[in-house]
């Protein structure tokens, strides 16, 4: 089965990229992980998102756009990244999902993937 | 076809469906996850089983040929979505399953325990486990849980949903996720076992559901040895079921506990109880159910010492609302409160309890009744029990309820 890990993180975990005394030891966490899926064999695909302050949101309404700069809400908790995972069961995209750093700081929500829609 | 061999056949066809629905249910869900769909089949499978047995005659194991039908309604079923999904994922998703005749000790057990898998509503967990693998319908459990019928159906629902599409695991958790687990499955076990021990019209059998409930909590002991909560459980069960004998007279009457016959008590059932208590303090551990193992321990003790032990019964109670929020505990505690000699302070412990939650409850009007009396008011003690009497459905115990309300005058 196939499950999207959605990492959100603090803003404080999105300073930590750039911050020179953390970024070290934020990235070493994130490529720690990654690898581990990887040498799993369990990752589809998957990407780490720039912060939400990079974020534009648009909405269509009576035909016209209307885009605004920022993300879609204003939480504590923003997305970071994601990884659609291979693995036999929720509680194995759990134990995945357990060893993101963000589990630690923010939160990561498991989805299971929609299956292809009837054809025809 | 005989009116006579018609009868035998619903009978075999009722009796397996009582006795063997959750292992049947738990049977047919791990193959597909899906406990909705294995209710379907299993219902479909008990109605050709009413036309196809008076004909050809009782299979000589019904449920074998019960599980073999509802297997084949599953395949058609699922074939049928695999033709409509392209086939693929169910096909992965059925060769990841553990062999389903694996090492677990009961299929039950380990429905019981992906029930209570955290990733489920917590508030549908008992429920659930009440309803797919006690076999106990919506109704009753909401009646159980004291909530509304609809309430309690939606959530059921919604809970087997998510069983079936969030891809939980259908296999035993590990040592540490058991024991995460382990709350919902006692509490299931334990209301299923008060629902078999409120019905007192009914005969009890090993069938039956406190029979269910004591082979069920047995495996779990088994199971998890080191756990003392299992213990306590089945500890507590024991003690109940001991004195199941003497609630009513000779003449089918309700004997209340304070007046057995200590010697219709089962011996061995109060000395098993016993060794299982001890055994479960050793781990140090207290709990819930230890507690009101210790609880009866205490009402056991009465033809020993000729009395009943108030003050262990109060430090006990004490101890027991700080573990559940079990309405139960709350009343037994204003009980023992008032016969320990301050009844006031027991109507107060009464009248604080949620009055949404006690409307409806009897043992609440029968306990307020109680504690009315010992306080010497007559009127809120009669008001009581014609309140409690209105809600009792067994026709024993209200007798008995009603001879009380006339001894108040």
């Amino acid at each position: 089965m196939q499950f999207m890990l959605i990492l959100n993180e603090t803003p404080e975990d999105f300073a930590r990229r750039a911050d020179p005394a953390e970024a070290e030891a934020y990235w070493g966490g994130w490529n720690a992980f990654i690898g581990a899926m990887a040498q799993a064999g369990v990752i589809v695909k998957g990407d780490g998102l720039q912060g939400p302050a990079m974020a534009t949101t648009l909405r269509v309404r009576d035909g016209k756009r209307r885009v605004e700069d920022g993300p879609f809400a204003d939480t504590k908790e923003q997305l970071g990244g994601y990884f659609v995972i291979e693995v036999p069961d929720l509680d194995a995209a759990l134990d995945w999902a357990a060893k993101a750093p963000s589990a630690l700081t923010a939160s990561v929500e498991v989805r299971p993937i929609l299956p292809m829609p009837p054809q025809g | 076809m005989s009116v006579g061999r018609d009868q035998t056949t619903d009978r075999a066809a009722e009796q397996a469906a009582r006795s063997s629905y959750g292992k049947l249910i738990a049977i047919l869900a791990a193959q597909g996850r899906d406990i909705a769909a294995a209710e379907d089949a299993l219902s479909d499978a008990l109605v050709s089983a009413l036309t196809v047995w008076p004909a050809r005659g009782v299979p000589k194991n019904p449920e074998g040929w019960l599980v073999t039908a509802a297997r084949n309604r599953l395949k058609n079923a699922a074939r049928a979505a695999a033709v409509r999904r392209g086939g693929v994922p169910e096909l992965q998703r059925r060769l990841a399953l553990p062999d389903p005749d694996g090492h677990i000790p009961d299929q039950r057990l380990r429905l019981m325990f992906v029930c209570a898998h955290p990733a489920i509503d917590p508030a549908a967990r008992t429920p659930l486990i009440l309803q797919t693998v006690l076999g106990l319908d919506a109704g009753r459990i909401a009646r159980a849980f004291l909530v509304d019928a609809a309430a309690m159906s939606q959530r059921l629902v919604r809970a087997k949903q998510r069983i079936r599409d969030a891809g939980l695991r259908f296999a035993l958790p590990g040592p540490d996720d058991m024991t995460d687990r382990l709350g919902a499955v006692l509490d299931a076990i334990y209301a299923a076992f008060g629902q078999g021990w409120d019905d007192l019209e009914r005969l009890e059998t090993d069938a039956s559901l406190t029979g269910e409930a004591i082979w069920l909590a047995r495996l779990i002991v088994a199971l998890l040895p080191a756990e003392p909560e299992p213990k306590g459980l089945l500890a507590l069960m024991l003690y109940c079921s001991a004195r199941r004998r003497a609630r009513r007279d000779g003449t089918g009457r309700f004997v209340p506990l304070a007046e057995q016959d200590a010697r219709l008590w089962d011996r061995t059932m109060i000395i098993e109880a016993e060794g299982l208590l001890t055994g479960a303090a050793q781990a140090g551990q207290f709990g819930r159910y230890q507690c009101e193992a210790a609880i009866q321990s205490v009402h056991v003790q009465r033809p020993i010492t000729g009395r009943i032990n108030l003050a262990a019964l109060r430090v006990l109670y004490d101890l027991l609302v700080q573990q559940t929020d079990a309405l139960g505990a709350r009343i037994g505690r204003a009980v023992v409160i008032a016969e320990a000699g301050d009844p006031d302070a027991g109507l107060v412990a009464l009248d604080a309890l949620p009055g949404d939650r006690i409307a409806g409850h009897q043992p609440w009007w029968v306990a307020r009744a109680h504690v009315a009396a010992l306080a010497g008011r007559g009127d809120e003690a009669r008001d009581g029990l014609d309140r409690a009497i209105a809600l009792t459905e067994d026709t024993a115990l209200r007798v008995h309820l009603k001879e009380r309300r006339d001894a108040l005058g």
